[in-house]
């Protein structure tokens, strides 16, 4: 399997009356070509802003890339001419979002919107991409999708409406799907269909997913690998087993600790992690996780650690060994 | 859709009905009468023009004639002020000049406002967008009073393009039309730039550009209609305040509109003037509103009308 995506030091920042929000911080990671890379991390940690910053899709003002690379087949997605990412952007590189009531435009038809990309990019007549988009409906298993081609957003649920989306972002057959959050909006059995579905597309289709949720029950079920973000860093890359079986950064084992477990008893309270994530327009030195992390030594408030790879496919950024050796 | 159309004529008649009622009222309920001159005019002849005119008849008796004639014979009544014409005249004449000059400050509205508030949109905190909310401010606090005259000041007597006032040739609409457009054409632009500014930051446009539209694609394909939206609600008023004429912008360039006949009949306590202009207006206002309506159906497919 080659390399897909090989992002390194990408930083974005958001410049705000109040200040220089640090949105994502200098993050490298890498995506193999079919893999499935879960994102996880509470909210404001910077999941959005790193794909986004991906897909140049950042609201510029008050947003901006200010630094890093990120290699896709050979190019450099920061370095390109606004025509050379459009025309990655749906084609190669497709990416749904966290609320499917919302995204899609509530004034054109279903057929007008998903078309539209197969128009753009595969070069198809109206006819074609109507044809085309049928398919990719029926594909994403909406029922009766040659009479409700036509149908406007509001006439679907938001489960539907995710498929549809979902139909949206494979129009094109991209290399990559990025998913934010796409079922976080929907209640728990849609959700559950939804992630069966994207699993099972891609099976059949093999792109490469970005995956980003809060929820780490899903990651585990979904995803090859999974890097934990905080306060705009990632703190820890592992396969996804070894992320589950040996964790290796405090804050990863707070996150674990607090996921329900289906075995424990119902009543059994989570333990979420205690205290907030620092401020990202005034980041104090050392590592952003020290006011709240149990394991933290004098250096964690002089010094940032940097990601360093601590066994095989695995990298974690802190001082402290908390399997008990020493680093 | 039809079924509903006609459902809102059908209503137009008792919302015509409680307009007429309390216009009549309220105009009659105003002390003075249409004969009072500042050199009084002899009780006799008072009291014939009052019987000659049925104003000696209780108000609402007054007010059956005045509704029967129109239903019946489409007349308007009579002008008290002049002895040769009726309202229908008024209408005839005047009507049609009001209405070509709200007609064309109506498109200019549209014209300037709409470009210019997405212009401004677009390229927010820029040239444009300044350039756009100085005339937006410039129009909205210049009245009509002020305008018009600096409009003949400069182009008609300075720099001799048009003429200084009169209707009837398209070189003597412009500046009348300019001057009575420009300030719809200001509120025009600043809803225009506001809800393209809302629309913009909307989750759907992330999801256009996520495509690989290029931007203009997803302004003109995603972001147009719906940010017309809640332009549209204001187009209707709006169009019948200037069709049905405008006194201010009328008496400066000399335009003998409907505009004048108002000012003047309600001063003058002329009745069947007064009221023959605001059924008009009550009319031009509710089809306008029927019109936006239709139109929302067509801009926005949530809207269904049964
Ligand atoms: N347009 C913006 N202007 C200013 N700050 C922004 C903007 N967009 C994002 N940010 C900041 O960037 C940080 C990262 O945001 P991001 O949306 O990536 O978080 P997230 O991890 O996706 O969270 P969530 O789980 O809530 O979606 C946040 O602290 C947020 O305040
Ligand atoms: S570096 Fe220190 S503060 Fe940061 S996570 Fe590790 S132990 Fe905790
Ligand atoms: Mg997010």
């Amino acid at each position: 399997m080659g390399t897909l995506l090989q992002v390194k030091g990408l930083k974005t920042q958001f410049f705000t009356q109040d200040g220089v929000v640090n949105a994502v911080n200098g993050i490298d990671f890498d995506l193999n070509e079919g893999e499935t890379l879960g994102i996880v991390g509470e909210s404001g940690c910077g999941k959005s802003v790193s794909v986004l910053s991906l897909m140049r899709l950042i609201p510029s003002p008050p947003g901006r890339i200010v630094g890093g690379e990120a290699w896709f087949q050979g190019r450099d997605l920061l370095k390109m001419s606004e025509e050379e990412i459009r025309s990655v952007r749906g084609n190669k590189i497709a990416m749904i979002f966290q609320d499917p009531m919302t995204s899609l435009n509530p004034v054109l038809t279903i057929n007008q919107q998903v078309s539209e990309a197969l128009e753009l990019h595969l070069g198809m007549d109206k006819r074609q991409a109507r044809k085309r988009t049928i398919e990719l409906l029926e594909m994403v298993r909406i029922p009766d999708a040659a009479n409700r081609v036509d149908d406007y957003p509001h006439q679907f649920s938001g489960g539907m409406r995710q498929r549809v989306m979902i139909a949206m972002g494979l129009s094109c057959n991209p290399q990559l799907l990025i998913a934010d959050e796409p079922t976080t909006a929907l209640d728990v059995t849609i959700q559950a269909q939804i992630i069966d579905l994207v699993k099972q597309l891609k099976k059949e289709i093999g792109m490469a997913v970005i995956w980003i949720t809060h929820d780490l029950g899903v990651v585990a079920g979904l995803a090859d690998r999974v890097n934990v973000m905080y306060a705009g860093y990632i703190v820890e890359s592992a396969d996804v087993k070894d992320m589950y079986a040996d964790p290796r950064h405090p804050y990863t084992l707070g996150l674990l600790g607090s996921i329900p477990r289906l075995d424990a008893e119902r009543k059994a309270k989570l333990t979420p992690i205690e205290g907030l994530p620092p401020d990202l327009i005034d980041m104090p030195p050392g590592c952003p996780f020290a006011p709240r992390c149990r394991y933290a030594i004098d250096r964690c408030l002089e010094e940032n650690p940097k990601l360093e790879t601590v066994a095989r496919r695995h990298s974690v950024a802190c001082w402290v060994d908390v399997t008990g050796g020493k680093r | 859709m039809f079924r509903y159309i006609v459902r809102r004529l059908l209503w137009m008649i008792p919302v015509l009905f409680f307009i007429s009622v309390i216009t009549f009222s309220l105009a009659h309920a105003v002390p003075g009468g249409p004969f009072d001159r500042e050199k009084a005019l002899p009780a006799e002849i008072i009291a014939n023009l009052n019987k000659y005119y049925g104003l000696d008849q209780p108000v609402w008796k007054q007010y059956v004639k005045y509704m029967s004639d129109i239903l019946l014979r489409f007349d308007f009544g009579p002008v008290y002020s002049s002895r040769s014409r009726r309202v229908n005249d008024i209408f005839r004449d005047h009507l049609p000049i009001s209405a070509q000059l709200g007609v064309l400050a109506m498109l200019i509205a549209l014209g300037i406002g709409i470009p210019l508030g997405i212009l401004a949109a677009l390229k927010q905190n820029s040239f444009w967008d300044y350039l756009g909310m100085a005339v937006a401010i410039f129009g909205v606090s210049v009245p009509g009073i002020v305008l018009g005259p600096l409009l003949i000041l400069i182009f008609a007597l300075t720099l001799k393009w048009f003429p200084v006032a009169g209707w009837g040739t398209p070189a003597k609409m412009v500046l009348p039309s300019i001057a009575l457009g420009m300030r719809e054409s200001a509120i025009i632009a600043r809803l225009t730039r506001a809800s393209m500014l809302q629309v913009i930051r909307e989750d759907y446009i992330r999801t256009a550009r996520a495509k690989g539209l290029t931007e203009r694609a997803v302004m003109i394909r995603h972001a147009l209609k719906n940010a017309f939206i809640p332009v549209a609600t204001i187009l209707g008023p709006m169009f019948a305040v200037l069709v049905t004429g405008t006194f201010v912008i009328e008496q400066i360039f000399a335009i003998p509109g409907m505009g004048k006949y108002f000012i003047t009949s309600i001063t003058n306590r002329d009745y069947p003037v007064v009221m023959g202009t605001i059924l008009l207006y009550a009319v031009f206002l509710v089809i306008a509103n029927l019109a936006v309506d239709i139109t929302y159906a067509f801009l926005d497919p949530r809207i269904r009308y049964t």
